[in-house]
């Protein structure tokens, strides 16, 4: 393999992959459907049925 | 409840597999073609394998952790290379298991200190730093002048080295534990077959001390043949080759 | 004993010992809080926590009789690396366990943060440690790499155990102990999201900007600044989610010091990795590499954002666990400013140290000779050395008066408060 070789892959290919990887974990963290579990499960630490009554 | 217990199991692996992905790709990507690209070590001569006592020296510098206060990596600037000579080329390193590169200079760097200075200076100033360079603040190493090297266990040493391609010779690890002691003693009986298995090394006492081998000749030996294998009055650094 | 065997011992006591402790400790309670399960594997979680007691003892005793591999971080010998290996492993099962048995359908994302960083450092360790023992009856040993393969693996190690050791491990602190201290939800649990997935995958490209304008080939390199500047985003999405999460609540930094503690800490974090980003750019790096200014901006993430954060939770578990009971918030309050002194003095003088190592080493005079000699700048450190000494001790005495704090809290010297939130408005001003 050559350095030629390994950056056109990088700079096609990879860079390529990369952008669809972050698209999807951006759509997955904006999908409105999620919403509302997101919204519950940030109150987890809230009320993890804490028994010290707070 | 089963039925749960299965969901539960399957999200858990998506978020184990899913981290696993994306921690593996960067490390992938940039450490396996080290070994793969042709053009990460430089072709050059004179990089040899360490004699059996540079190797007992280079255990010396790793235990008492000379890293962490002295690198071994010349940098292309100007500076560095009128301060310490030609910059570090990765051939020069290659048969260093580990590395010992650094990343601090509470001292200044080591990577060309081979041949600066006699080996009386190296002595005076492991003994006690102060006595040569008076605005040192380095720890005194007087006791490696006492600590004599087990050159029975050399043989070992070397054998590690050619289970990871260090290329010494049947020859040079069957007498391993001989040429740890024969490269410290210029007038003993194995000194002239020292130098036939390792022609570039050089036969010195080097602690002073005739009677022993120690840590100090160890560490000194290792110290003088820093930076000295490449001829670069010879090495072409701006040849397309060796662009890296 | 010397600098040089001190060193490995100073380096590993903090981030492993101290650092591996608050992280087994907190994720342990984290995951049995929010998965609403104890933990799994019976008696395993002790094995976990004696098994890496013993790693912290045969790395201390070893580093001090020159027991070492000669790798930044990774110093340990290895037999001591075999056996933390099966105490690693151990640990993950226990959380993956725990994780498997809870009673909540979602994972919240601090146990995103902690699997990554325990999954991770296992990685990291059983990669970067590989190597061939010179006898089954010695310590030392040869790593499997050599030259310049070899420095890549150790500082794609080194740089992540930074990455997912301090930083993710915390990250999940973070956002249990800021949430439960305040009273409030995290701010964005989607940025939350998206910043976890950036976060985790940028980080461990970014090793070789421990390496620049060395051996290693300039494509490397590249890599390693690009990525680093690109991670100053997912890292700074963390801290907007950290800060944010006080939004409306302001006024709890002011009656509240161990939440100012942890909001601080998250303040801190932000600082040093914008600083990180800047250091890896090859031009400022030419000048901050070799010297103090690195040791400078290792403190400021190390003292002000993991022990900070640390602190911060060691108090709140305190509370937690002996219920009811408050810690005193002077003591608090002394912990907070004589640390948050040092930690500035610390910084600033290896800022002007570090800097003023790198200018006097690239320094020329009118004939175009070097200006000075190496030892030189070794004498110029003095004054910078005391203060860091100084900003040191403090940092220092700080941690004592939390340990005398905690001490008394748990075993009940001070009578059972309620917690300040619940109390009236005018009885926390009077206090």
């Amino acid at each position: 393999m050559t350095y030629e070789q390994a950056s056109h892959f990088a700079q096609t290919w990879g860079l390529g992959l990369l952008t669809v990887g972050f698209a999807i974990a951006v759509a997955y963290a904006l999908w409105p459907s999620n919403r509302e579990k997101f919204n519950s499960a940030a109150h987890a630490p809230l009320n993890d049925g804490d028994d010290d009554g707070r | 409840m089963w039925k749960f217990h299965k969901w539960f199991e399957r999200h858990t692996l998506i978020l184990l597999v899913g981290i696993l992905v994306m921690v593996s790709i960067g490390g992938l990507v940039q450490i396996t073609p080290l070994f793969f690209i042709e053009s990460t070590i430089e072709r050059v001569e004179g990089v040899r394998p360490y004699t059996p006592l540079e190797l007992a020296g280079r255990q010396v510098y790793i235990r008492e952790g000379c890293y962490t206060c002295h690198s071994q990596m010349i940098r292309p600037l100007r500076d560095e290379v009128e301060r310490y000579g030609h910059y570090s080329l990765a051939a020069e390193s290659m048969y260093d298991h580990p590395f010992q590169w650094g990343s601090k200079r509470t001292g200044p760097d080591l990577a060309r200190v081979g041949g600066r200075y006699s080996d009386e200076w190296h002595r005076a100033h492991l003994v006690d730093p102060r006595s040569v360079v008076p605005e040192s603040v380095m720890p005194p190493y007087a006791f490696l002048a006492n600590a004599e090297v087990n050159t029975s266990l050399m043989p070992d040493h070397v054998r590690a080295n050619r289970l990871l391609n260090v290329p010494y010779t049947d020859e040079q690890l069957a007498s391993a534990a001989t040429d740890a002691r024969a490269q410290a003693e210029p007038m003993g009986e194995n000194a002239y077959d020292f130098q036939e298995r390792y022609p570039d090394a050089v036969v010195r006492d080097f602690d002073g001390d005739p009677t022993r081998v120690t840590e100090m000749d160890a560490l000194i030996a290792y110290l003088q043949m820093l930076g000295t294998g490449v001829d670069f009055e010879t090495f072409q650094a701006e040849a397309p080759e060796n662009q890296r | 004993m010397n600098f040089g065997r001190l060193r490995p011992l100073h380096t590993n006591a903090v981030i492993f010992a101290f650092g591996g402790n608050v992280l087994i400790a907190t994720s342990f309670y984290v995951v049995q809080r929010t998965c609403r399960a104890r933990l799994a594997g019976g008696l395993w979680p002790w094995f976990v926590f004696w098994g890496f007691q013993l790693v912290i003892v045969l790395a201390g005793t070893g580093y001090l009789l020159g027991v070492t591999q000669g790798r930044e971080y990774a110093e340990l010998p290895w037999y001591t690396d075999i056996w933390l290996t099966v105490v690693w492993v151990t640990y993950l099962l226990v959380f993956l366990g725990t994780l498997w048995k809870r009673q909540e359908k979602h994972i919240y994302v601090a146990n995103w943060f902690y699997l990554a960083f325990i999954v991770t450092i296992a990685m990291l360790h059983l990669v970067n440690n590989m190597a061939i023992p010179v006898s089954f009856s010695g310590w030392f040993s040869y790593s499997l790499f050599s030259g310049v393969q070899d420095a890549l693996t150790q500082w794609w190690y080194g740089h992540n155990a930074v990455g997912f050791f301090l930083t993710a491990g915390f990250l999940g602190i973070m956002y249990y102990f800021i949430p439960k201290q305040a009273d409030r939800p995290v701010y964005s649990y989607r940025l939350s999201i998206i910043h976890f997935w950036a976060l985790i995958f940028l980080y461990i490209w970014a090793g070789p900007h421990h390496l620049h304008y060395t051996a290693l080939p300039q494509w490397a390199q590249t890599l390693g600044m690009t990525f680093s500047l690109m991670l100053w985003m997912p890292s700074w999405g963390g801290m907007i989610n950290g800060l944010m999460t006080l939004s409306g609540a302001w006024d709890k930094l002011r009656t509240d010091p161990v939440l100012r503690m942890l909001v601080v800490s998250v303040a801190f974090y932000g600082m040093s990795t914008f600083e990180g980003p800047v250091m890896s750019i090859r031009a400022v790096n030419s000048l901050s590499h070799y010297t103090d200014w690195t040791i400078g901006h290792v403190h400021s993430g190390a003292l002000g954002w993991v022990a900070f954060v640390s602190f911060g939770a060691l108090y709140c578990l305190t509370m937690w666990l002996w219920k009811k009971r408050q810690v005193s918030h002077a003591l608090v309050e002394w912990h907070f400013w004589l640390s948050t002194l040092g930690i500035v003095l610390y910084i600033t003088s290896m800022w002007v140290a570090g800097i003023m190592q790198g200018l006097m080493w690239r320094a020329y005079n009118e004939f175009g000779f070097l200006e000075y000699s190496f030892v030189e700048s070794v004498e110029a450190m003095h004054p910078y050395y005391l203060i860091r000494a100084l900003g040191g001790v403090l940092f220092l005495v700080g941690a004592l008066i939390m340990a005398y704090n905690l001490w008394r809290t748990a075993t009940g010297k001070d009578p059972a408060v309620e917690r300040a939130s619940d109390v009236p408005a005018q009885a926390v001003a009077a206090e």
